[in-house]
């Protein structure tokens, strides 16, 4: 094989200092911009979080380096670089535990591994109960969450308060705070350090990156994948895969297959920042409000989906201001404070609110998708068990239930629970 | 402190009405008509924070919505306010500032180590660093976090209010400046309604600033008049302090007025309001914004923009400074050396990155004496907390650096222009393209998708008589489009066109040193983004701009780099070698245009108010009688009726023990009513229901299960004929509008050729559920036009007659499994008859009985309550109800048992459980194993879904979803708690009368 190992020219305080004295004209391009060759070993289409993810790991645990990650716009700018970077595997089911806390075990050394600070910070998370059926469905939960060996607590309104003072617990408030469940290793990540650190680390590893190259065919000869057509000339792969958040079925549909993901789009904004005045994540789905405060002292808020399929990637000014009063109504000191920009991203649904991690009809074809409104928790877990069933050709234990026959045989993994909007 | 920087006359600024504040604590005076940043210059002030990340001194850069530096902390308490631009807060008695993200003071700050260490914090930096150990970064945040963030949030609840308001127009025009304001008097004039909404106290736009003239006159002159005649006309709104924030699909605008003067305190009205604009057509005439030259050290207190150092001279009567500089590559800004030189500033010079300036304006400057210096450019600037002298080199043949000799000039005040940037937010936000106007260096509304159009300085016309004609040709345009034609003769205003030459773009302006190596040259300003970091930022493979921007947090500040960007895009494509600025694009325009308060996105839907809350007709007898809430949906239901000193656990005995052995009242009015009609209403049943709906006589009562397509129950509930082609169908609480939604959905999309109707009637309904041996007793002291007995009326059936003199519908059906009768009258009666019911029950021991109660009822019998028993997993047969599924007709879900996993033998089955410990009540949400540890992980079989204690049985009773429950039964299983394991017997889920004799007695 021709590519060589490039050596990672490291990042630390040491280097940040000798870089100084020569006023940082000499450091190393992140990540290279080559030109796309005519063939790859392996195609990944989408250079999201799940996609780079996926080619470091490819490149990292399965020696695959011959490998290209093909984004139509620039890399991590989907919704990796749009979601509330919510991280956190208190969810239901085992199987769905099972992922997600690989995921959040793979991002507590991420930073080290990719030698890129993601700024991971486990501040905890709280989910807030606000009628009986939200206590006896989050109580349902955190009993799951323990006995499948994952951190999980029950909490008082006292208890919550005593977390965050700011948080209005009066039984006068329309929908009073009943109760929480908190995972403490729950937090929050930088979302564009994930994308960039992975690109970083997979091109170290001879992945080519290919920005602002739109694939606009998927190749198939006798049932096999041969490659892609892209915006930027033809390229060939035995091997590809689909990872592209928000047009999932799009892709899905070039190769012929049709996918039961609805596509919605799903807002997210930030205040202008303030002193330190939250310390942890609040979410409440009753009611639907997510917040949590930057490392820049904005507080990061969630909305729900909107009403309507739509690709525009802008949301309904209405479905904002239901979630804002949510907020106003959990924490009337926020009332004054100001939103300084918005934005939506596009989701990708399934009817179970569970992801499609999964072969396809179409030997050599795979999918990574429909992570909905809550996949950038899944980043590292859902890249890793995807290069192993891109490498090996067959799903991970991990990834196994997430298979496309679950919708035929039934099998399916319902985590509508872990929200109506599961960040 | 006196007004040393005031001028003699002129401005727009009250003389008569004085106006005290304080800022850092220190008191001032100013007057009516100023802004805090237009007195805090006329006071001499020229610090008033620090930067976010280098902690630098900062002084007032601009005079509106693109202020970077000047934001202050507006009083303090529940009214404060965080991180306000200086330049939006109109000065009011009392006023009082502080800075912000400084400590002690901006004078004297002890974050500003942060610039000792400047060199190791490039763009970026912490991504390199703070990795190691891996468990020091938690500490290392703890500092970021207390660093970061600029002003303080209000500690206390907001003590102000916010309202909304929803309108339609035929034209709303953004921007009240000349283009806006003849846009509004044209649309106006064809009697279209016309909204005009303008951020500022005052309209007039930029021309406020100026000392332009209309028809010969000063602009002031047609601004009043043009005010007025929209004043005079019927369906024309003009709102003030009104920014149109967000423009979205369909012609939709959000709008923020704020309605007091007095910004932080909305007193007796509501602080600000948000509108909710539905325009057929929308002018966008935002005017301009105009950007700095980015040059050595530019962010030194004093280094301002020309046009607003000229909008403090004419519309506030201050001078920036006394000693000035005005560096320009564009003609305008020698507007600004006219006017400081008019108002009597000393030394007012003009550096020109162009060679040999020759337009009208640099040429009327000459003649008045002013010095210009040209083909020239600053490379370095003096003085920490304020200006002090700026040092100018000549530009070499490609501007790429200097030559020659270096000269000084003294000055407080460096007025800058690098030309104006039309303002295309809005047009973005609603999916407009931009192109690249590369002559002159500045983007420009392209296509949109929305019926709309970018007019006067915010689609790049900069001369007043053009933005005047542009307006009315503009405003009538729109009006026709929406319908409105009518010519008119008037003669349009004019004013005079001046000559100005083309600008000399150089984005980042040279020094003597590679730029980043002799001070810094600053594009975000609250951020403190420099050309370096955008440079460094290409060099490590963040090309695009979108990368740039997150990796450098260019424009990403309060003020969302209205002066930053579009010279931070250029700078990158310059990096990147990218001959035109425009195929590197601007980043994406997000809404809101300015921060828009969360209090006025929440409008009156907040504490109380967040969402409506439903109400029975008899909710006011519940809470005299003292009764404890459940929130079910938006409905308020009796959860348990306490007596004095009762626990609830003893009301809830009580409540049970009555409904089984005298007679218990339920509210039962929130279970959902659809009232269905149609020649195809019960073929219609039969696809939405899984069991047959044909054959049921007219009069009789059934229950159905609903599935989703994917055979999981949905919802259920009883449904009554009320005739050949009518069905009464009642849901749950919480699913009653879901499940219309559903009907709707199949019939309107799937079914469109069945004629059916569905109408929800909950609300038309009180219902009364009588329940318990003496409910036929009580029942029949109210009735005589009905036989009440087992054989007349069998269960699940149902009789229309008189209960209490009132036309009531009586159905006997029982979600108790008590014989009981619920009776429906229309809502307007139904306090009425609960009360009678009461003043005749007593004699029976008529108890009233709460949801909770209900549920330890229903839980004796093994009824399931779908969403507790059932969660979207859970199909029929799980339950035992196979019953219920026809196999002789399609039915919606059917088609999913065909599926493998219906088929699963180890699927979760209802099942009872029964403690061994008879007082222990297992806690509803807890999980069942089959091995008795309790060190996770553990393999999980089930779930408790409904527990309780059973005052009838004496006993705690529990249902469950088991894996392969119905084989287990008389197995024991274990229940895992924090700190104890509980074990507990599978049984069958019904308790109590498994033969139901109580049910049909
Ligand atoms: C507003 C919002 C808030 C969210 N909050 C959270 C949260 O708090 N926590 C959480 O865990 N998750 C959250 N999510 C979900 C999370 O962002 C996503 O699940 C996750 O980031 C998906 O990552 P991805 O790499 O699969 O997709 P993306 O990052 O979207 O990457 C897909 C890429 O595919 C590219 N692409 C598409 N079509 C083509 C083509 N034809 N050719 C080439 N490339 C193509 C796209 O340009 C894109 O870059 C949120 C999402 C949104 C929108």
């Amino acid at each position: 094989m021709a590519e060589v190992e490039k050596p990672v020219k490291k990042y630390s305080l040491f280097s940040l200092a000798r870089n100084a004295l020569s006023f940082h004209q000499n450091w190393e391009k992140a990540w290279r911009s080559p030109e796309p060759k005519k063939h790859y070993n392996a195609i990944i289409i989408g250079g999201g979080g799940h996609g780079l993810a996926t080619a470091y790991y490819l490149a990292k645990e399965h020696g695959l380096t011959n490998i290209a990650v093909i984004e139509k716009g620039w890399l991590g700018g989907g919704n990796t670089g749009r979601n509330t970077t919510i991280i956190r595997s208190n969810y239901l089911w085992d199987e769905s535990a099972a992922i997600y806390d690989k995921a959040l075990q793979l991002y507590e050394g991420l930073s080290q591994d990719l030698n890129y600070n993601i700024m991971l910070s486990q501040r905890g998370v709280l989910n807030l109960a606000h009628n009986l059926h939200d206590v006896r469905e989050l109580k349902r939960r955190v009993h799951a969450i323990r006995l499948n060996g994952i951190d999980s607590e029950y909490l008082s309104p006292a208890q919550i308060k005593e977390m965050i003072p700011i948080i209005d617990i009066s039984p006068s408030i329309r929908y009073p705070v009943m109760g929480a469940s908190l995972q403490r290793r729950g937090g929050v990540a930088r979302h564009d350090a994930v994308a960039w650190g992975f690109a970083r680390a997979a091109d170290a590893r001879g992945v080519d990156i290919i920005q602002q190259c739109e694939v606009t065919g998927i190749l198939r000869e006798g049932g096999r994948v041969t490659g892609v057509e892209t915006t930027r000339g033809t390229i060939h792969a035995p091997k590809v895969g689909i990872v592209t958040a928000g047009h999932t079925s799009v892709l899905a549909a070039m190769a012929g297959i049709r996918l039961p993901i609805t596509s919605y789009p799903l807002q997210a904004m930030v205040t202008e920042p303030v002193k330190p005045i939250l310390n942890s994540v609040v979410m409440s789905n009753a009611v639907h409000c997510y917040v949590s405060q930057s490392d820049k002292g904005e507080l990061v808020l969630g909305a729900g989906i909107d009403g309507y399929n739509s690709y525009t990637q802008r949301g309904s000014l209405h479905i904002v201001e239901e979630q804002l009063a949510a907020v106003c109504m959990l924490f009337p000191i926020f009332s004054r404070l100001r939103i300084m920009r918005k934005w939506g991203g596009i989701v990708d649904t399934c009817p179970d609110a569970s992801p499609i991690i999964s072969k396809t009809p179409v030997e050599g074809l795979y999918i990574n998708g429909g992570w909905g409104t809550g996949g950038f928790k899944a980043t590292p877990g859902s890249g890793w068990a995807f290069a192993h069933t891109m490498a090996r050709d067959e799903p991970h234990a991990l990834n196994a239930p997430y298979a496309l026959d679950r919708f035929t045989s039934g099998a399916l993994i319902a985590e509508h629970g872990a929200a109506a909007v599961a960040h | 402190m006196s007004q040393i920087n005031r001028l003699a006359h002129g401005g727009r600024i009250d003389r008569s009405k004085p106006l005290h504040f304080t800022f850092n604590g220190q008191a001032m005076r100013g007057y009516a008509g100023d802004t805090l940043a237009s007195a805090l210059i006329a006071n001499g002030v020229r610090l008033v924070g620090r930067s976010f990340k280098y902690h630098r001194p900062r002084g007032i850069m601009a005079a509106g919505a693109e202020e970077a530096n000047a934001l202050v902390q507006l009083e303090s308490g529940r009214r404060t306010l965080a991180n306000q631009q200086a330049t939006r807060i109109e000065l009011y008695e009392g006023l009082s500032a502080t800075s912000i993200n400084c400590w002690p003071g901006p004078n004297f700050d002890l974050m500003a180590v942060n610039s000792w260490f400047h060199r190791l914090m490039p763009a970026g930096f912490y991504y390199k660093t703070f990795m190691w150990p891996a468990a020091a970064w938690k500490y290392y945040e703890h500092f970021i976090r207390r660093a970061a963030g600029l002003g303080v949030s209000p500690k206390l609840p907001d003590p102000d209010q916010y309202d909304q308001m929803n309108v339609h127009c035929d034209v709303l025009v953004v921007g009240g400046g000349a283009a806006g304001l003849a846009a509004a008097l044209a649309a106006g004039r064809t009697g279209a309604r016309v909204i005009l909404a303008d951020e500022q106290a005052e309209l007039g736009g930029q021309l406020l600033g100026e000392q332009a003239e209309i028809n010969g006159k000063p602009a002031s002159h047609w601004l009043a008049a043009g005010e007025s005649e929209l004043a005079g006309l019927a369906d024309v709104t003009v709102l003030k302090r009104t920014t149109v924030f967000g423009y979205y699909d369909h012609n939709f605008a959000g709008m923020l007025e704020t309605r007091t003067a007095k910004l932080p305190n909305g007193g007796a009205t509501t602080r600000q309001r948000l509108w909710h604009v539905r325009a057929k057509r929308v002018v966008i005439a935002a005017g301009a914004l105009e950007r700095p030259l980015i040059f050595s050290d530019n962010d030194r207190p004093g280094v301002m923009l020309a046009g607003a150092v000229r909008t403090y001279l004419n519309r506030y009567g201050v001078r920036a400074g006394s000693n000035a500089v005005v560096f320009t590559n564009n003609d305008d800004a020698y507007r600004t050396a006219i006017a400081l030189k008019d108002a009597g500033v000393k030394g007012v010079c003009v550096i020109d990155t162009r060679l040999a300036p020759h337009g009208e304006l640099p040429t009327q400057a000459l003649q008045a004496g002013i010095a210009v210096i040209d083909n020239s450019t600053i490379t370095g600037v003096t003085g920490k907390r304020r200006v002090q002298s700026v040092e100018v080199m000549t530009l070499n043949a490609d501007a790429s650096g200097v030559i020659g000799p270096a000269r000084t000039f003294p000055c407080d005040l460096v007025a800058t222009s690098g030309g104006w940037n039309p303002v295309i937010h809005l047009h973005s936000h609603a999916g407009g393209k931009a192109t690249f106007d590369e002559a002159r260096g500045l983007f420009i509304a392209a296509d949109t998708l929305q019926a709309s159009a970018c007019i006067g300085a915010a689609n790049g016309e900069f001369q007043l008589n053009d933005c005047l004609k542009d307006g009315f040709r503009a405003g009538r345009d729109a009006a026709a489009k929406a319908g409105f034609k009518k010519a008119s003769r008037r003669k349009l205003p004019t004013a005079a066109v001046v000559d100005e030459a083309p600008a000399r773009i150089i984005w980042a302006l040279p020094t003597t040193k590679p730029i980043g190596q002799r001070g810094k040259h600053f594009l975000d300003l609250q951020h403190d983004v420099t050309v370096a970091d955008v440079q460094l930022a290409a060099r490590e493979g963040y090309r695009s701009v979108e990368h740039t921007k997150r990796y450098t947090t260019l424009g990403m500040a309060t003020d969302q780099g209205k002066t930053g960007n579009i010279p931070g895009m250029a700078v990158l494509a310059q990096a990147l070698g990218v001959a035109n600025p425009g195929d590197v694009g601007t980043t994406t325009f997000r809404p809101p245009y300015t921060p828009v308060t969360l209090g006025a996105f929440a409008g009156r839907n907040v504490g109380p108010l967040a969402d409506p809350v439903r109400m029975t007709p008899m909710h006011h007898w519940h809470e005299l009688a003292g009764c404890k809430w459940e929130d079910v949906g938006q409905w308020k239901r009796p959860w348990y009726y306490p007596k004095d000193g009762e626990s609830m656990a003893d009301a809830v005995n009580r409540e049970c023990l009555a409904a089984r052995n005298a007679v218990a009242l339920l509210d039962a009015s929130t279970l959902g009513k659809i009232d269905i009609q149609g020649p195809d209403a019960a073929e219609f049943l039969n696809r939405i229901y899984t069991n047959a709906w044909s054959g049921l006589a007219i009069g009789r009562c059934r229950y159905g299960l609903m599935l989703k397509e994917d055979g999981m129950v949905f919802d259920d509930g009883v449904t009554t004929r009320l005739g050949e082609n009518h069905f009464l169908m009642t849901t749950t609480t919480g699913n009653a509008a879901a499940v219309l939604g559903w009907l709707e959905e199949w019939l309107q999309t799937e079914w469109p050729e069945l004629k059916v109707y569905c109408n929800s009637v909950t609300e038309a309904w009180a219902t009364l559920t009588l329940c318990g041996p003496n409910a036929r007793h009580l029942l029949a002291e109210f009735t005589d036009d009905m036989d009440l007995s087992a054989d007349a009326f069998p269960f699940m059936s149902m009789q229309e007659g008189t209960v209490g003199d009132i036309p009531a519908r009586v159905f006997r059906i029982s979600f108790t499994g008590e014989s009981s009768f619920e009776v429906n009258v229309p809502a307007s009666y139904g306090l009425a008859l609960w009360t009678q019911l009461f003043n005749a029950g007593e004699k029976y021991g008529l108890t009233p009985y709460g949801t909770e109660a209900m549920h330890v009822l229903r839980a004796e019998k093994g009824y399931i309550i779908v969403g507790q028993e059932t969660d979207g997993t859970v199909i029929p047969q799980d339950l035992g109800m196979q019953w219920i599924l026809s196999k002789k007709k399609d039915f919606l879900g059917r088609r999913s048992f065909a599926r493998p996993d219906s088929a699963r033998g180890d699927r979760k089955q209802l099942v009872g459980l029964l403690t061994g410990d008879p007082d222990m009540v297992l806690e509803e949400g807890a999980q069942i194993v089959a091995e008795n540890r309790n060190n996770p992980p553990i393999p999980m079989i089930g779930h408790v879904t409904s527990s309780y204690y059973s005052a009838n049985l004496g006993r705690s009773i529990a249902l469950a979803l088991v894996s392969s429950g119905r084989d287990r039964v008389g197995d024991t299983v274990y229940i895992p708690m924090p700190g104890k394991v509980i074990s507990a017997e599978v049984t069958t889920p019904v308790f109590i009368d498994p033969q139901g004799e109580r049910l049909h007695g």
